[in-house]
């Protein structure tokens, strides 16, 4: 997992300097310049995709940094009202941070509100790290929505460690009414199936033996 | 040929218009608040609303190619319901967002004083957030609303080249156009403007500072007619380069006023223009 520092070295290339040490001074002693802060800083402090930081744009960690500069006791506040007020980027932004930041499972109702959403971007948000923190049953939901998105597989935080024979059962069912249908299941998708089955004979075999 | 719709009402129209519009040439669109043929009865079903103009409706338009922004305001007509005027306390928030590029629709419905103070008040916000305006004009008593909302604007103190009067015909170019404004054309199949029309009104007096939209919402309207409108103008002896202005470059000067508007994945080439980012990346 991205640690905070290495966000701000991956920024320095990138984003005005005099302008983030600027925004995350002021929201440290100000909390509520977050709000015009964290809106305006892509146009601020830009959009590239951060090559040292695999996955993150500039505007994202900028607003990581933006979050993590918050006192510690009003941060999950202020992450779930930013993330309630915020547009889609604001939105991906709060939800790529939440493992980054001292906040708990009140802000699972985040992910809960973005796995609902039909928009792919927040949806591989909600899968990152802060993921782990979602119960079984809705994490699968959310592995299966990638299915039918056609979200790359691999955006998946710690998909192999988690995916279990129900999460298999539920992709052959796919993989079943796709071919019903006549329509393709994504590659990722039946490599993951495959693997989940292999690993479900192999303990059947050591339940056998 | 490229176009940019600078008013038309996306949340009303179904996915085939996004498709033909695309197939049409349509790369960038701006949606602006406005009412909703039903009327509103709470604050919180305008910030669902807003939500859905710079969430949602930007998402389904990157599915077939098309850039999205939008205007954010109390419109008019909803103005006059005390029941509504609270949302002017929630527009700073949405002022703020990157996919917001102007306050409007602004202006006058039926010119009571309740629309001159959400008028007033929004002038102002437009002015401290940086934003250019969107003024629609009425369709009862259209040029005493524009020569009132002209007076508007001047007391305001925003700049005028910053402010874009919308829904102008034959009878109310000329009021417009010397007062400094971009001059708005709504095309419609039936009221408002036709291509026809907008093709001679052009031949009289320029392209300088026209934007052409189709306006199309949940009544009877085309989201092709801009396209219509290019076609026409081809027809009648206009070249390319004049389309291009029309269609494309005039909106993207207009919003670019913003510094926000990102026309990145809208087919659009060239380099940023006035500080707005055209590719992803931006030229930061």
């Amino acid at each position: 997992m991205i640690r905070l520092d290495e966000l701000r070295t991956a920024l320095s290339a990138v984003t005005d300097q005099a302008w983030l040490a600027d925004a995350v001074a002021s929201v440290a002693v100000d909390p509520a310049a977050v709000e015009l802060r964290f809106a305006e800083a892509a146009r601020r402090g830009g959009r590239a995709e951060l090559s040292v930081a695999p996955r993150w744009s500039a505007d994202e960690a900028v607003r990581t940094l933006l979050l993590a500069a918050l006192p510690v006791a009003e941060t999950s506040t202020w992450a779930q009202n930013l993330y309630w007020h915020g547009d889609a980027g604001e939105k991906r932004a709060v939800l790529k941070a939440l493992a980054l930041l001292p906040v708990g499972d009140e802000c699972l109702v985040l992910l809960h509100d973005a796995i609902r959403s039909n928009d792919p971007r927040l949806l591989t948000a909600a899968l990152g790290p802060f993921a782990r923190r979602l119960d079984q049953a809705m994490w699968r939901q959310a592995v299966l929505k990638c299915v039918f998105m056609a979200v790359p597989l691999n955006q998946v935080e710690d998909l192999a460690r988690r995916a279990d024979s129900e999460l298999g059962r539920m992709l052959s069912d796919v993989a079943e009414e796709r071919a019903a249908a006549d329509r393709k299941m994504p590659d990722d998708a039946l490599e993951l199936l495959a693997s989940i089955e292999s690993s479900i004979n192999l303990e059947a075999c050591d339940a056998h033996f | 040929m490229r176009i940019f719709d600078p008013h038309i009402h996306m949340t009303s129209r179904t996915t085939d218009d996004y498709v033909r519009m695309a197939d049409a040439g349509v790369r960038a669109v701006v949606e602006p608040a406005f009412w909703l043929g039903q009327p509103r009865t709470n604050v919180g079903s305008f910030v669902d609303y807003f939500d859905s103009l710079v969430g949602w409706e930007p998402y389904r338009a990157s599915q077939f190619g098309v850039r999205h922004h939008a205007t954010i305001a109390l419109n008019p007509k909803e103005a006059n319901d005390p029941r509504c005027r609270d949302v002017l306390d929630v527009l700073p928030r949405y002022l703020d967002k990157d996919g917001v590029v102007a306050v409007g629709e602004i202006g006058y419905d039926s010119m009571t004083s309740e629309e001159d103070s959400a008028f007033e008040a929004q002038l102002n916000l437009a002015i401290t957030h940086g934003l250019p305006a969107l003024v629609h004009t009425p369709h009862r008593d259209k040029v005493r609303g524009i020569r009132r909302s002209l007076a508007v604007i001047g007391a305001s103190g925003i700049d005028s080249g910053r402010v874009v009067i919308d829904h102008l015909n034959e009878v109310t170019v000329e009021l417009v156009r010397n007062s400094g404004c971009w001059l708005g054309f709504s095309i419609y199949p039936e009221t408002k403007m036709s291509p026809a029309r907008m093709v001679e009104l052009m031949r009289r007096y320029g392209t300088d500072r026209v934007l052409i939209n189709s306006a199309a919402d949940w009544g009877h309207s085309d989201p092709l007619l801009t396209r219509a409108t290019g076609e026409a103008m081809l027809t009648s002896g206009f070249g390319d380069d004049d389309v291009d202005r029309v269609l494309w470059r005039n909106p993207m000067e207009f919003y670019g006023q913003s510094g926000r508007l990102d026309l990145t994945g809208a087919g659009g080439t060239g380099l940023p223009f006035a500080g707005n980012s055209i590719r992803r990346g931006g030229s930061r």
